[in-house]
Order: structure tokens, then sequence, then C-alpha cells
């Protein structure tokens, strides 16, 4: 829930409060062992089928020192960049949402279908993959599969140019969005904001290029940073959603890589569940597990003390990291344009459920629709104007 | 935060070693390499005293500005170990480590000073750390609550194990809805359960699936 204090029409100061979606997933998983808590990792979020998996099952296995087979590291690594295309692919429609162009937001959709059809042939579902297990991956890609993957990277390839046509060239998305909820790369430091939010702002990290883990050791990525064509960094929403976009972009080229290179051999360190599952009881020590999801760095920490359950799994995930950005973003801003900069960090919680406004010391609520009302009829008067 | 030269883990050790001497309790870096050519990621862990946390963070950011992560914690019986991850030289290629401060608090003496001054995006892990650890952050801009609920119960804290911790009573069993009322109440005890194997448990062995 956030709290806004304005001034007539704009923004003075933000509070938010999170935490109506908090469910004690990490006191749960403290009384698991590390392959339950795979699945309960999982479901931490909707959208990042594979990102909780992938971190925790990377955390377990530099404590147990398990070595994952290279042609696994390229599985995980596909599916990854595939969940990236989706992810940035239902963000993007969410914002035109937001921003009153629902044509776009069910166009940005039906295109995701074609990855999410992809990642349901190679892990049997659509969210909540499964196919992450510790010391490697449940199911490998046969070469039908690879074919399959290729003609969804060509249809991407196609769409590409026409979404940026879509979404950067429009005058109305660009005067939306041009110059609204700046973050300074100041403020996204000291803030310490990560992911597409950070690089956005002119921050160049990326989990993937400056910590190597998984395949991407072999593979090359560099940060996406706004183009410079377009004014450089400016740290405002359009930044956003070009980074995001270029990022589709580098997802294509980074499973072209995979599929090219990608090793022959086995898809898992251990096939035998008591085995595993003894190696892991046995298992002391500590380690942190991190990735960089769509969203942004997500980090876990786990420490086992010879024990089924680990002691203490502490779970970062990206948004956590970016929430503080929303301060300066918002200040200065006006209430039509509050949707589409919260939006603007892709945050991965049930947020903007009811915003109280207090205005001459009065105060009075406005419910989501309410907000997205009131960015649509911007929307519609900017168009008139053109 | 101007650009400083790029060190290797052991120098950032070094330098810690230097400064500190004694208050250093233990260091260790730890390295992993995946994928075909295996390329290193780093970790370094400090273990140090209590009252260099300040002062180990402000070194840090004079060897190079970090990203800070989160706060982790453990509680280890008579005391609560925190751990200020960190990461540094973000922006260089496979160059960046990242640095865990770690320091134990006396469950006698629940305070550590905040850091938010220094680095300002960690005041959602302090507040966190507050209300799930029952640590009290001296000098906080905001102390409220961040996740748990406003009408969750003073002095619970949920991720203390002795007996301020989550009492057996708050826990919802939601298995237990709508449940058919003749199917036996888990745990199944463990000579059942090792004695059968179940479908899920035999297909486990030929696939390597993991349907636990």
């Amino acid at each position: 829930m956030f709290t806004f204090q304005m001034d007539g029409e704009v923004v003075k100061s933000v509070d938010f409060a999170p935490g109506n979606t908090h469910r004690g997933i990490e006191w749960m998983g403290m009384r698991r062992n590390p392959v339950q808590i795979l699945h309960l990792s999982e479901r931490i979020c909707g959208i990042c089928g594979i990102v909780h998996a992938l971190t925790f099952a990377r955390a377990v296995e530099q404590i147990a020192e398990i070595e994952v087979p290279p042609r696994a590291d390229y599985i995980r690594v596909i599916m990854f960049e595939l969940e990236r295309i989706q992810s940035h692919l239902l963000w993007a429609g969410v914002a035109a949402h937001e921003l009153g162009f629902d044509s776009l937001f069910y166009l940005a959709w039906k295109v995701r279908e074609q990855s999410l059809d992809i990642i349901e042939n190679l892990a049997g579902t659509r969210v909540n993959y499964a196919i992450i297990q510790i010391g490697g991956v449940r199911r490998d890609i046969s070469t039908e599969q690879v074919q399959l993957i290729e003609k969804g990277l060509s249809y991407y390839r196609g769409l590409l140019d026409q979404m940026k046509k879509v979404f950067l060239d429009d005058s109305t998305i660009r005067m939306r969005c041009r110059g609204h909820g700046v973050l300074t790369e100041q403020d996204a430091r000291l803030l310490c904001a990560v992911g597409p939010t950070a690089r956005a702002s002119g921050v160049a990290m990326d989990v993937r290029h400056d910590y190597p883990y998984c395949a991407y050791g072999d593979l090359d990525v560099h940060p996406i940073l706004p183009p410079q064509e377009s004014g450089g960094p400016k740290g405002d929403v359009y930044d956003r959603i070009s980074v995001r976009l270029l990022e589709i972009a580098q997802s294509i080229d980074i499973i072209q890589q995979c599929l090219d290179n990608l090793p022959t051999g086995e898809i898992l360190w251990e096939k035998k569940m008591p085995k595993l599952l003894l190696t892991l009881k046995k298992a002391q020590g500590e380690a942190i597990g991190r990735v960089e999801a769509p969203r942004g760095e997500c980090m876990h920490y786990v420490r086992m003390d010879g024990n089924d359950a680990p002691a203490t799994w502490k779970v970062k995930a990206s948004s956590y990291s970016n929430l503080m950005s929303w301060i300066p973003m918002l200040k200065g801003e006006q209430l039509a344009d509050i949707p589409i900069i919260v939006a603007s960090i892709d945050p991965c919680m049930s947020c903007t459920d009811r915003v109280a406004v207090i205005q001459d010391g009065s105060a009075g609520f406005l419910t989501k629709d309410d907000l997205t009302r009131l960015s649509r009829e911007k929307t519609w008067r900017l168009m008139q104007c053109r | 935060m101007t650009e400083t030269p790029h060190r290797t883990p052991q120098e950032i050790i070094d330098l810690y070693r230097t400064e500190f001497g004694a208050g250093i309790l233990d260091t260790k870096i730890t390295e992993r390499g995946e994928g075909v050519k295996k390329v290193k990621a780093y970790n370094i862990w400090i273990r140090l005293e209590k009252n260099l946390l300040r002062p180990a963070i402000k070194k840090l950011i004079d060897i190079r500005f970090p990203h800070f992560a989160v706060i982790a914690g453990s509680d280890l019986g008579e005391e609560i170990e925190l751990l200020y991850i960190l990461s540094v030289f973000y922006g260089t290629k496979f160059g960046e480590y990242m640095v865990t401060l770690a320091i134990r608090l006396k469950k006698t003496d629940l305070t550590v000073p905040t850091i938010t001054d220094l680095i300002p995006g960690a005041l959602l892990s302090e507040r966190e750390k507050q209300e799930f650890f029952g640590i009290t952050v001296t000098g906080i801009p905001d102390g409220r609550r961040l996740f748990l609920p406003d009408d969750f119960p003073q002095g619970v804290y949920p991720w203390r194990k002795d007996e301020t911790g989550i009492k057996p009573e708050m826990v919802k069993e939601l298995w237990t809805i709508n449940r058919p009322k003749d199917r036996p109440a888990p745990p199944v005890p463990e000579k059942q359960a090792a004695g059968e194997v179940s479908p899920a448990e035999g297909k486990e062995k030929t696939t390597g699936g993991a349907a636990e």
C-alpha cells in the first residue's frame, strides 16, 4: 500500500508498506530437505518459474561440492533466457495496459505465448517448470526440441524491429514516459537498485557479465544500457522500456550461442535420489547462490549444518532491492503517472492494491483501478492534442 | 564514486588484515567455476568483531563503492550471526566478488549500529532484521515493521530458534482443511516409508526426477 502526500496534482512525499503477500516461505524451508525446498522455492514467484529454484540449487551445490555437468549448465541457461523473454514480454503488456494501449497489451501477450509454448515443450509446464534438480536438470533437450527452439527464435527475431517501432517510436508513449520517473545514476548506486532498473540509469551491472555462473562464463554477455542515439541513459521510464526490449534481443542471441555450443554428456550429477539426499544431509557449510533474474540480481544465502533441513535460508528477490528506488522516482510526478512509474521497475508482487492520497491534510483512498483510469485519461488527452 | 584500482580477493583480505589486525576473526575465499571453461567466481568471507562493522563497511566503500545485497542472519543458540552480503567491482567482466562481513551478537545485547548513512539502500534489510530477529538497529531512520502485519504479536521473532520463535499454536495446518478423514496423519513412520517404494520413487530411479 502506498501513501502519497500531494500538493495539488504533484506528489510531495512517498511511503509504501509491503508485506501483504509475505507467506513465511523461508520459515517453511528451514523445516524441509533441499530437494523439497526446490519445489517450494519455485512457488516464491509465479512469473520467475526457474529463478529461485536455480539460485537455491546453486547455493546447495556449492556447499555439497557438487559438480554440475556442462550440458546441464547450458540447458539451465536456455531455460533461463526463455524465461527472461516471456517475463519481459509480460511486463511490456502490463506497461501498455497501464498507459491505456490495450491493443498493444493483447499483442504483447499474444507474442509471449510462443516462448511459453517452447518452455512447455521443454519442461512440461508453463509455470513452475520443475526442471532444476540439485546437481543438474531433470529433462534433456532432444534434436527435435533444438529445432523447435530455433523456430521460436526466428519468430522473435522477425518481430523485434516491429516491437521497437511500436514501443519506442510512438510519440504518445514517448510523451508519457520520457522524463518521467527519473532515477539518477547516483541514486541507483546508493539505493542499490538492480537489473534493468539500474541499467536504465546507466549503472553497467549484470551478474551474467560480472560474476560468471552456469554457462555464462563461456558466452558473450554484456550489460545492456539505453542506446546513445535515443539520448543516452536518462534513467526514466522510457529508458527502462528500451533496456528490456534490447534484453529480449540479447536473450535470443544467448540462446542461439547455447544451441550452437551445446556440450554432450550427462545432465545430472547423481540420478539416484537416496544417494543425493544422503550427500546433502552430510553437507556442512554456507554459500551464496546468485543469478541475474529478469528483474535483476536474485540471491539466496544457505547454511547447512549436517541436518536434513538447512539451518538458514535467506531469499533476496530482485524486487526487494528495487523498492527503495520508487521514492526518488515518484517525487514531483503527477497522480496519473504513478501507475506506469510503479510498474516500470517490474515489481514482483501485488503492489498497488490501494493508494492513500493526503491532500490539504485530508486523506482519500484510490484503488489501483482508479489510478489506471487516471493514467489512461491522461494518455487520451495527450493523443487528442497531438 | 571515483574509479579505484581493481584488486584480487587476496589483496582485499590483506587490506582488511592490515587495517584491523586482530579484529578480523576469520577469513576465507571460496571459488566456483561452472560451464565448460570453468571461469571462476569468487566469494570473500570476513568474520569480524561487532564494533568493527561500520569501519569495515567504510573500508569497502574506499576500495570501491559496493552493491549492497542483503543482511542474512542465523540463530546460533547463544548468539545471532548477521551477515552483511555485498559485492564489489560490479561492472567488471568476470571481476565482481561477493564480500560477506559477518558479526555475532550475544542474545543479551542485540544491538547493532545502522549502516544506512553509508549505504541508504540497506534500510529495508535493517527493518526486516529488527522484526524477524528482535535486533535493535541503533540510529535507524525508520524503525517500523516491514513485512509483518501490524497485528502480529509483539515479542515473537519468526527466524529465532528459541522460545521467542514462532509458537506451534501459531502454525496453521492448511493441508488439513477438507482432507478426507480416513487418511493416516503424516508424518508416515520411517519404517513404512523405507519399506515401500512408491510409484513416484520408482520413476525417479530411471529418469533421475525428483518427486518429493
